[in-house]
């Protein structure tokens, strides 16, 4: 499948759900935030929020800032 | 906001009381290691953080949340590098999602050049912030008048830049800041543009509730003394603004007596 994540168009195995692409990226989904089509997706729907083909996907963390 | 006795001297944002005065950033640093030691050594209680894309082409680089841990320091999120109210809304809503917390720090940038706010969208985004039950800490121009506007609009705390954003010149309009102190019923915080230890000791003198600094303390030679030398001026200058100084003279007035001169 086919989705746009981070800003880069990118081809992915068939993932179900959020939090198989999570676990694809091999990411600790307690210390990432998610957006799907500019929609945030709360940490308890991972599970329950199905991707789709084309879905623009933002994944986030805290980093250094002033 | 006014402090009573000494040791228990706090200050309250947003319900939220702290003993710490200095909010320190964890930008620039050579290393999360550095900075985690910084802030430590600065006995800050909330640090700044920025939200960004993961790196997805290194999901093992370090992570902030590895050092500067948030079960030690309340994480405040900011909105840097935003230029409109929008992109303010989206980051924090992320930031809410990544950390669970309401507390934020609002910052609207007009130029890249000087990173001043622009205050008229700064406006508009706390205005969409608060509808959205964010309590919003707001980074702003050293101007009374937007002062009393953001505090009308329902902001947390007012945190007037002294300089540009990392210029460490120091606070440039001592009068501004001390009205908008006076004015304000919400904490006052000087954000940005603190230099050294004596920008941060005249903002408490001025009668600032806390400083917010970064590149003061991550671009110094060696960052945690300084973070320690800020943790001092902090306190210093906030011990010198309960204790009330003393007037000022045009002559000299000796401190020995005249009288029993040999």
């Amino acid at each position: 499948m086919n989705l746009v994540l981070n800003g880069d168009a990118q081809r992915f195995p068939d993932l179900r759900t959020i939090a198989d692409l999570v676990a694809h990226l091999e990411l600790d989904p307690r210390k990432v935030a998610v957006e799907r089509n500019l929609e945030i997706v709360p940490r308890s729907a991972y599970q329950t929020t199905v991707i789709a083909d084309g879905d623009r996907i933002e994944i986030v963390h805290f980093i250094g800032g002033g | 906001m006014s402090g009573s006795i000494q040791g228990e001297d706090t200050w309250t944002v947003a319900g939220r009381t702290f003993t710490s005065r200095l909010i320190v950033g964890t930008g620039k640093y050579k290393d999360y290691a550095q900075n985690a030691a910084a802030a430590e050594a600065a006995g800050a209680e909330i640090v700044t953080v920025a939200l960004r894309r993961v790196n997805l082409s290194d999901p093992n680089q370090p992570m902030l949340v590895d050092y500067v841990k948030p079960d030690r320091f309340t994480f405040l999120p900011n909105t840097a590098g935003c230029f409109t109210g929008e992109d303010a809304v989206r980051t924090l809503r992320l930031a809410r999602e990544a950390g669970g917390w309401d507390l934020v720090k609002l910052e609207v940038l007009s130029d890249t050049k000087h990173l001043l706010p622009d205050m008229e969208e700064t406006l508009r985004a706390l205005k969409l912030l608060i509808a959205e039950g964010f309590q919003v800490m707001v980074y702003c121009s050293d101007d009374p008048v937007y002062a009393r506007k953001l505090e009308d609009a329902g902001a947390a705390a007012i945190m007037p830049a002294a300089a540009p954003i990392g210029s460490g010149r120091g606070i440039q309009n001592t009068l501004n800041l001390g009205l908008i102190i006076e004015q304000s019923k919400v904490p006052v915080l000087v954000d940005a543009g603190v230099g050294t230890a004596s920008d941060a000791v005249l903002a408490m003198e001025l009668g600032c509730d806390a400083v917010l600094m970064n590149t003061a303390i991550a671009e110094a030679k060696d960052p945690i003394r300084m973070a320690g030398a800020m943790r001092h001026a902090v306190i210093a200058g906030r011990e010198a603004f309960l204790a009330g100084r003393m007037a000022k003279r045009s002559y000299a007035d000796p401190s020995s007596p005249r009288g029993g001169l040999i």
